[in-house]
């Protein structure tokens, strides 16, 4: 983008010619966009018709007339087993999952990373090995003992149940472990002489230091907490504690009493549930990209 | 302000390297020593056991009349410039050099005013409120200098504070720093491997050499009397002439050819013998043939390269002198003669 723009004027002076290389760039960037863009479409103009024609007709290209109706229902209609949970309360838990989640592992992550960068400790870098490889062991594989320990403590249908378990990040350890690393040494012996302990030295220069690394962790662990499906539905079974793509599900699965599934609440549900990892990745933008590629010392 | 003493000061690293030997050396108050030496000599980690950022494996450290070996960096009561500033990035001229002094507990008011005083000291007023990243080379030094200046320790430390900066910035920056030291009165320990730096803002300079130090003396000291052929070639651009020689009855002679001088000493046999490029003269009538194969034209002065007795040569004349390629033949200075021995390469 940015560099067309900037030849055009050299360019203009001579006779056009035709780039064809740049038209093929945009032909293979226009069909990407479409590709991605299509589905979130096709699932707003469905979301628009009543549940009868979405299941005699399949997906609906023209928007019909109960969008409105559609969202309203998704969002304040009380439905589930107990009939006491809405989209707001489910937006509401998917939020906080989202943002405890992300939150939780940027603290804890970059707490050990400072640990092993910064202090001499007798077993630093197996320390940091022994954490890296966890990546090998997702949460589905140690998904029973994970459980156990969980319903043992108690914290089954608690957020704590919900988020305390998944915030240690071998990912988000090792990100932060490269960029303390890539900070100069004298910082911290210069904080030193001034009088600053690790505390403060902590507080007052990593942190701000890290603030681009933090806002792309942020996006990352947020968007991955949102998603959170198999663990939130296995720890939680009182309904007040879903979540908006626990929901969804919920919605289309409710094949009971013959009753055609409402299709246009779900796909409502599912564009609201998109809004909001969305919303964030627009908003943080350039410090995501800021804080993958330069580095701000 | 105060004296620094070093008494038997050793660094082993774990893995066994000695980076310094034991070494004794005091510093009085308000002076201005220059560590200086080769990369790898060890006049870094000497700095840094003074600072408390390396640990001292022997001896005894005195700043003052306190033993400083385990008091932490931050009571030393010392400031330090470093090569690459370490200017915190993310803050603003005035909190990088108020940082000090409110991790002390300074009341704002007074860190305010102290902020200012070291600001107008240094021309960082119109700063004060900039990051780091939109100063210049010469302006990030000033502010790490302020943050230095600012809590009026009794010591300052400077690692190797001017290499990251031009040649042209250099030289001004040079006569700042060591006029600021002068105002203040404040001890100072300057590390560098620019022998420049050294010889022009020294009181005392201190040559180090492989963990050990060679000489410690005055500017012109270390630069007429060199300890050793070391300090010779490392003091001075360009460095002393060392030719191999002979002394025989007390004369000295040259390789490979029979001009015949003096010697200031009463050794015998062979010796390396030192002489300084401008204490050699061009002379028609010289007892010295010296063959010139490359001149270098530097202004004020000429540098002639060449052999002398097949040995490796510099001479350097002033500007009005005429030179020539090829043959010429020379005076050298007798009381500039220096010999060392050729085992040892100590002075004799």
């Amino acid at each position: 983008m940015a560099d067309t723009t900037l030849e055009t004027p050299a360019v203009a002076h001579r006779p056009r010619k035709i780039r064809w290389h740049a038209i093929g760039d945009h032909l293979v960037l226009i069909l990407g966009s479409l590709l991605m863009i299509l589905p979130p479409l096709l699932a707003l103009t469905t979301a628009s018709h009543d549940a009868v024609t979405i299941h005699r007709e399949g997906l609906q290209l023209t928007l019909g007339d109960d969008l409105g109706k559609n969202f309203h229902a998704a969002m304040f209609e009380k439905g589930g087993f107990t009939q006491t949970v809405d989209g707001t309360l489910m937006l509401m838990n998917s939020l906080i999952l989202g943002i405890g989640f992300a939150v939780g592992k940027i603290v804890i992550s970059m707490m050990a990373a400072y640990a092993i960068v910064y202090f001499r400790l007798r077993f630093a870098t197996l320390a940091f090995w022994v954490i890296f490889t966890t990546l090998l062991l997702p949460l589905e594989v140690r998904i029973l003992p994970s459980y156990e320990a969980i319903q043992k403590l108690g914290l089954t249908n608690t957020y704590t149940g919900l988020i305390v378990p998944l915030i240690a990040s071998a990912t988000g350890t090792f990100f932060f472990r490269q960029f303390f690393m890539s900070v100069p040494e004298e910082l911290a012996e210069a904080a030193r002489i001034d009088g600053a302990g690790p505390w403060k030295f902590f507080i007052d220069i990593l942190v701000p230091l890290s603030r681009t690394m933090i806002a792309a962790i942020f996006i990352i662990m947020f968007v991955f907490g949102w998603n959170q499906y198999l663990w939130p539905t296995l720890i939680t079974t009182d309904e007040s504690f879903f979540t908006l793509v626990r929901g969804i599900k919920q919605i289309v699965l409710s094949y009971t009493d013959g009753q055609i599934p409402e299709h246009g609440q779900a796909l409502a549900l599912a564009i609201v549930a998109m809004i909001p990892p969305v919303a964030i990745v627009i908003f943080f933008q350039n410090w995501f990209v800021k804080g993958l590629t330069e580095s701000d010392k | 302000m105060a004296q620094v003493s070093l008494e038997g000061i050793r660094k082993v690293y774990p893995n066994g390297f000695q980076a310094v030997e034991a070494t004794d050396f005091t510093i009085r108050d308000g002076e201005f020593v220059v560590l200086v030496g080769p990369s790898g000599c060890g006049k870094s980690t000497l700095l840094r056991m003074i600072a408390g950022l390396e640990d001292i494996t022997e001896g005894t450290l005195k700043i003052g009349d306190r033993v400083v070996n385990d008091v932490d960096p931050a009571d030393r009561d010392i400031a330090m410039v470093f090569q690459n500033y370490a200017l915190y990035p993310h803050m603003t001229v005035r909190r990088n050099i108020g940082y000090g002094l409110k991790n002390r507990g300074t009341p704002a008011s007074e860190i305010a005013a102290k902020v200012e005083d070291a600001a107008r000291m240094l021309n960082l007023t119109d700063y004060l409120d900039r990051k780091p990243a939109q100063l210049s080379g010469g302006q990030r030094q000033r502010v790490a200098m302020g943050r230095a200046v600012v809590r009026d320790p009794a010591l300052f430390l400077f690692d190797e504070p001017l290499s990251n900066l031009d040649a042209k910035l250099r030289n001004q920056m040079r006569i700042e720093i060591k006029a600021l030291q002068r105002r203040l009165g404040t001890t100072a320990v300057y590390v560098t491997h620019d022998q420049v730096e050294a010889m022009t803002m020294a009181d005392r300079i201190i040559v180090l050499n492989a963990g050990r130090i060679e000489q410690i003396g005055t500017p012109s000291e270390i630069y007429h009397n060199p300890a050793s052929t070391f300090v010779a070639s490392f003091m001075g651009a360009p460095p002393m002439n060392l030719i191999a020689a002979q002394v025989d009855r007390g004369q000295v002679r040259i390789n490979g050819y029979d001009g015949i001088m003096p010697a200031p000493t009463s050794a015998n046999g062979p010796v390396t013998l030192g002489i300084r490029p401008e204490d050699i003269e061009l002379d028609g009538q010289g007892s010295v043939p010296f063959q010139v194969d490359i001149l270098e034209e530097l202004g004020a002065h000429r540098l002639l390269h060449g052999q002398l007795a097949g040995q490796p040569f510099t001479v350097l004349i002033n500007k009005d002198h005429a030179a020539q390629m090829g043959e010429n033949r020379i005076t050298l200075k007798p009381e500039a003669l220096r010999l060392f021995d050729t085992e040892t390469g100590r002075t004799l």
